[in-house]
């Protein structure tokens, strides 16, 4: 038998032991048969000694093509080992990812704190801070500082609820024949005293919060609900500006299709007073049920801040004016969503809160 | 205040589209909430009532024969019983689309045919009246189409909301004077003249006591009175604007209120001895028997009209008395028409329930120079519908007492421009104020003009006041819109922002924010087993149920949750965030309002709150100590906490007392947490921008200890020991395994730490590992009755 014939045979019969093997262990098994000294082919490096010196070359390029052939060979089998112990593998790694059995628990904010971090937001990104303060409040606060002295007949718009003080309790001169001492902010609007109070204008800020009236709770009012107002103070400040800022925040807040309006109205606290009118979210100006087919809805008051609460608050109102504005956010709340009873928000029922 | 096309057009010749008009009486601060073209009514006829009779099967209806043309009467069932046989009445026939869009069939009532149906003013849409069926004037014809025959068809009538500081267009002639002046047409009230004979002075006196209470009172005698029914037209406008017609005289009287803003009262002059009227304040103690036969017993400040012994014959600006009423057989009468004080008659009128449409208008302030117009228009009228006329005696008496001042305010053209953001010439200012009333002048200054207010326009009074009125009769949607800028950049305050993460800690941790009353029954701080002294009450709350400020969140939430449980939401896992109330002794009277947060979690123990606080602690880099307490109030009695950062107690947690559980039918244990949020975020900011500790990188050794410890001994003690003791290689402490069983010694618990230990500058050895966790052990069981389980 010649040398490549030697060689030849041996590749065969490294190839038929790769062949036999059936997974990568026993493919591992053999590997000292095909590779090395030891192996089948390796074991022919010795007839190189036996062969002409001119033919050394050949046999040795033979012997090094065979090694060549063997080594693809194993490297082939032990691809498709691993290829199919992998498939094996993941076949039984399988899964059904509908199976889950998690429950989501993620909690809630309350629609109102919702819509009012909305608000908020809006009014962040259009330089406004906001301010807070007490929810009793003094008469001061909510009313006279306000341009509302005790008697005043615009009081009978807000009712309001006081608190009893005992025999600390003041009441009122006689005029209203109210408690002047101390209740339940009928309106944000003391925030912003007591913000003009504390701070130099120029002022840009928005006070929302929660808020009484003494009502009886249905579909549309309760006795406790939330407002946003904001006040703006500052040199040159003009009814154009009041107008243009609620352009603005309207535009923010409910898109561009939704624009708002501005008609004369009455306040105590303004002058010029206006309400604001954003066009009607539901049919955006065609008319509709929910805009009395105006095509605009009432939002809000608003107005130049009167004078004399500037001066209530020590602020020179020759010097600087304002503006305010003050809108509900329980209702934009249910507008939002379409909610036909104010009070299913406060039942703290979990399948209403959940679906916000 | 509803007013009328026609109406208006009597004052200035306004035309235009109803809804265009309605536009500019919205956009002059009157806002229409309803405009109505007067339509036809096709098939509403004139029908004379031919029979009444009873219905055989029903007491609630009656039959009715209505004739509408010679022929057969035909059969209606009606509801109402306020007519009679010969009355004309409205009748829609079969076919007959109503105002409200119902469609009138023939139905059968009870075994009885209707066979169309007799209407009220209210179902016609002429006005507010549902009490009975509207009775027709006799001399309309029978069969005829009733808005045809009223004169109605094609007129509008608009709704208009006014605000208390208009009293000017709380009548027709002031709507249309505001509306023709946006319009630019001319706007006249009539001098209304009337023949008059004789002297009044001998007749009649007026004598005003108290000229604050009644600046001016203005009379006049009528003889020949002859109290009848008004004419079709001035029942039909009193109808459409909501009054009920009663009979000349009163239909006259408000008529004149409607049209000229001014209430007035007729006396029958025979029963004011000597003619004579005073005016003055009631005093203590006095009484009156006013017009609908009550005794109203009066106060010290309400105004009052006496006769000449003195004794009140009226409540000034409110109502008249019973005694100097009109009757059939009345013939001489004086006619009031008074100026009052506005908030007199405000607290009057609603002390004594009477607000009127003549108190509302009074309460705004009526003008004190219509009143010879006024008492003139009133003459005018009540003669024209008078058959045969009446008698007008002598002059108009007219008595003032303190008339207010005329006003002119300096008004400067540049101020009004810079408040409305629109640059104004003095000579567009004066234009818009004139045809409202307003007299302008020049001044010395180019800038300044002098405004004289006029009297109907008392709210007007300041230059700011002048700006307005110009900015309206401009219109305030021409002004333009320009943005103001902050000169700081908007941001939320770091409270606020804290506040925002505390919430989504609490949602992330699957809680959901309710917002429960904050009011509670005075019964429910015992029902949660709350301890408050003086709980801060209401003075006039609604219900018992709601009269008591919550001084801790929790009943309100208890309530939620129990909510929850009685519609099945078992398990309900509920925060607030908001302030309580307690008592305070402030200078300001100001209760102590403190903004707490709270957590309810149904079908949980005491460790839910637990671990709800350490999210919160790991959000916020906080560190909270708790100590175990006994009977902490609401709380379950041997399983709750409260509460410290540092030396400041800031809360407390555990779970709700079973016993208050059991009084709001939660069938399952509930956990609670309690902070005050004001001073958990105050310490949250004074650890922020605290700097870090760079992350070591040398491997770290971890170290298991589990100790045998006393049940008197808070595990929080053992593992401040350690944390101690391990000193500064410490890298983080856990309590891992906690384990009670009969293999240890009685009232003895496991519990297991793990440690990890690590150096900022070197690989720690074995050994160095083994000396702190001797040092840990040895110092646990020198400090507590603790022993290190092998
Ligand atoms: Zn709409």
């Amino acid at each position: 038998m010649s040398v490549y014939d030697q060689i030849a045979e041996a590749k065969a019969a490294s190839v038929g032991e790769i062949e036999k093997t059936g997974d990568l262990e026993s493919l591992k098994a053999i590997e000292p048969m095909l590779f090395g000294k030891k192996s089948t082919l390796g074991g022919l490096k010795r007839l190189m000694g036996e062969v002409d010196a001119q033919e050394r070359a050949d046999v040795g390029q033979a012997l090094n093509e065979a090694q060549l052939f063997v080594r693809e060979a194993h490297e082939a089998a032990k691809k498709k080992f691993e290829l199919s112990d992998r498939r094996a593998q993941l076949e039984t790694e399988r899964l059904d990812l509908t199976e889950s059995l998690h429950v989501a628990n993620r909690g809630h904010l309350h629609l109102v704190t919702q819509t009012m971090e909305r608000l908020e937001d809006v009014f962040v990104g259009m330089g406004f801070t906001v301010s807070e303060g007490p929810q009793a409040e003094t008469d001061w606060y909510n009313f006279e500082a306000l341009n509302l002295p005790a008697a005043h007949p615009a009081r009978s718009m807000f009712d309001t609820l006081y608190l009893d003080l005992g025999d600390r309790t003041e009441i009122g001169d006689g005029e209203g024949g109210e408690a002047t001492n101390i209740l339940l902010r009928t309106h944000t609007s003391p925030v912003q005293v007591r913000v003009m109070e504390s701070t130099a204008p120029p002022i840009y800020t928005v006070c929302p919060g929660r808020v009484f009236r003494r009502d009886t709770a249905d579909a549309s009012h309760m006795p406790v609900f939330h407002q946003i107002e904001g006040l703006v103070v500052d040199r040159g400040i003009s009814l154009a500006d009041l107008a243009g800022t609620l352009n603005e925040f309207t535009a923010a807040y409910f898109g561009g299709a939704i624009s708002s309006r501005l008609r004369p109205s009455y306040f105590p606290f303004t002058e010029p007073s206006a309400e604001f009118d954003i066009t009607c979210v539901i049919c955006e100006g065609d008319g509709c049920q929910t805009c009395q087919r105006t095509g605009w809805i009432e939002l809000g008051g608003c107005g130049m801040v009167h004078p004399n609460v500037l001066a209530n608050c020590g602020v020179d109102s020759e010097e600087w004016t304002g503006f305010a504005f003050g809108f509900g956010i329980d209702r934009l709340a249910l507008m939002r969503y379409g909610i036909k009873d104010l009070r299913d928000m406060y039942t703290n029922d979990v399948r209403f809160l959940e679906q916000f | 205040m509803k007013v009328l096309l026609s109406w208006l057009r009597e004052f200035a010749p306004i035309e235009g589209d109803p809804y265009e008009l309605a536009d500019h009486m919205s956009d002059l601060g009157m806002a229409v909430e309803e405009t109505r073209i007067l339509n036809p009514l096709e098939g509403v006829v004139v029908a004379r009532v031919a029979d009444l009779r009873p219905h055989p099967k029903a007491d609630r209806i009656q039959l009715v024969d209505v004739e509408i043309e010679n022929g057969d009467p035909m059969q209606v069932c009606c509801g109402a019983f306020n007519m009679s046989v010969g009355d004309l009445i409205p009748f829609a026939t079969i076919g007959t689309v109503m105002p409200d869009g119902m469609e009138i069939s023939q139905r059968e009532m009870r075994g009885e045919m209707s066979n169309g149906m007799c209407c009220s003013a209210a179902e016609l849409g002429l006005g507010s009246d549902h009490d009975g069926i509207m009775i027709l004037p006799e001399h309309l014809e029978t069969g005829a189409p009733l808005m045809q025959e009223l004169g109605l068809v094609g007129d509008i009538l608009w709704d208009l909301e006014i605000n208390p500081n208009r009293p000017d267009a709380m009548s027709v002639a002031g709507v249309a004077r505001d509306l023709a002046a946006r319009l630019d047409v001319p706007f006249e009230i009539p001098e209304w003249t009337v023949p008059s004979s004789g002297a009044a002075e001998d007749l009649a006196s007026i004598q005003i006591d108290d000229g604050v209470l009644c600046p001016r009172f203005t009379g006049r005698v009528l003889r020949g009175v002859t109290v009848g029914k008004s004419p079709l037209w001035m029942q039909m406008r009193l109808t459409l604007l909501g009054m009920r017609p009663i009979n000349s005289v009163v239909d006259v009287s408000n008529y004149v209120m409607l049209e000229l803003g001014t209430p007035n009262h007729t006396y029958d002059l025979s029963l004011l001895p000597n003619g004579h009227i005073g005016v003055r304040r009631a005093s203590d103690g006095e009484s009156i028997t006013t017009l609908d036969d009550q005794e109203r017993m009066l106060q010290p400040n309400d105004g009052l009209i006496v006769n000449e012994a003195d004794e009140p014959i009226g409540i000034a600006g409110v109502m008249g008395g019973a005694s100097t009423e009109i009757s059939d057989t009345t013939d001489s009468v004086l006619v009031e028409l008074a100026c009052w004080e506005p908030r007199s008659i405000a607290r009057t009128s609603q002390r004594l329930g009477l607000r009127s449409e003549a108190s509302a208008r009074f309460e705004r302030g009526t003008d004190w120079q219509i009143n010879v117009t006024a008492v003139q228009r009133f003459c005018h009228l009540l003669n024209e519908v008078t058959p045969g006329g009446i008698e007008i005696v002598g002059e108009v008496l007219d008595v003032a007492g303190t008339t207010p001042d005329s006003i002119s305010v300096p008004v400067r053209t540049s101020r009004i421009s810079m408040l409305l953001g629109r640059d104004f010439s003095s000579e567009e200012i004066r234009n818009l104020l004139t045809p409202i009333g307003f007299d302008v002048e020049n001044t010395d200054s180019q800038d300044v003009q002098l405004v004289t207010i006029p009297s109907f326009r008392p709210d007007t009074e300041t230059e700011t006041d002048i700006a307005e009125e110009v900015a309206r009769h401009y219109g305030y949607g021409k002004l333009g819109a320009t943005v103001p800028r902050s000169p700081d950049a908007g941001h939320l305050s770091p409270q606020q922002k804290l506040r925002r993460v505390i919430r989504q800690v609490m949602t992330g941790a699957g809680l959901i924010e309710a917002m429960p009353n904050p009011f509670l029954a005075p019964d429910d701080i015992t029902k949660a087993a709350l301890i408050v002294e003086e709980p801060v009450r209401l003075l006039n709350p609604l219900a018992v149920e709601e009269s008591v400020l919550r001084p801790s969140l929790l009943p309100g939430l208890l309530t939620a949750v129990a909510y929850n449980y009685s519609h099945r939401n078992m398990g309900a896992k509920l925060f607030e965030t908001g302030p309580v109330f307690e008592a305070s002794e402030d200078s300001s009277g100001l209760p102590l309002e403190t903004e707490h947060l709270a957590a309810l979690i149904s079908n949980a123990d005491a460790f839910a709150a637990t671990s709800l606080l350490k999210d919160l602690a790991s959000t916020l880099k906080l560190e909270f100590q708790l100590t175990n307490v006994d009977g902490l109030a609401g709380l379950h009695p041997t399983r709750g906490a409260k509460i410290n950062i540092g030396d400041t107690e800031v809360g407390s947690l555990g779970e709700v007392d079973p016993a208050v559980l059991r009084s709001y039918e939660i069938e399952d244990r509930c956990a609670w947490l309690n902070l005050r949020l004001d001073l958990v975020i105050e310490a949250a900011i004074s650890v922020e921008g605290v700097s870090y500790q760079p992350v070591s990188t040398f491997p770290s050794s971890d170290v298991d200890l589990a100790f045998a410890v006393g049940e008197q001994v808070q595990a929080s003690e053992i593992e401040m020991t350690l944390r101690k003791a391990a000193g500064e290689e410490l890298q983080s402490l856990h309590l891992f395994d906690v384990f009670r069983s009969g293999q240890l010694d009685e009232g003895v618990r496991s519990l297991a730490f793990s440690m990890r230990l690590q150096a900022k500058d070197k690989t720690l050895t074995d050994e160095e590992v083994g000396v702190v966790r001797q040092r840990c052990i040895e110092a646990v069981e020198s400090a507590h009755p603790a022993s290190l389980r092998a």
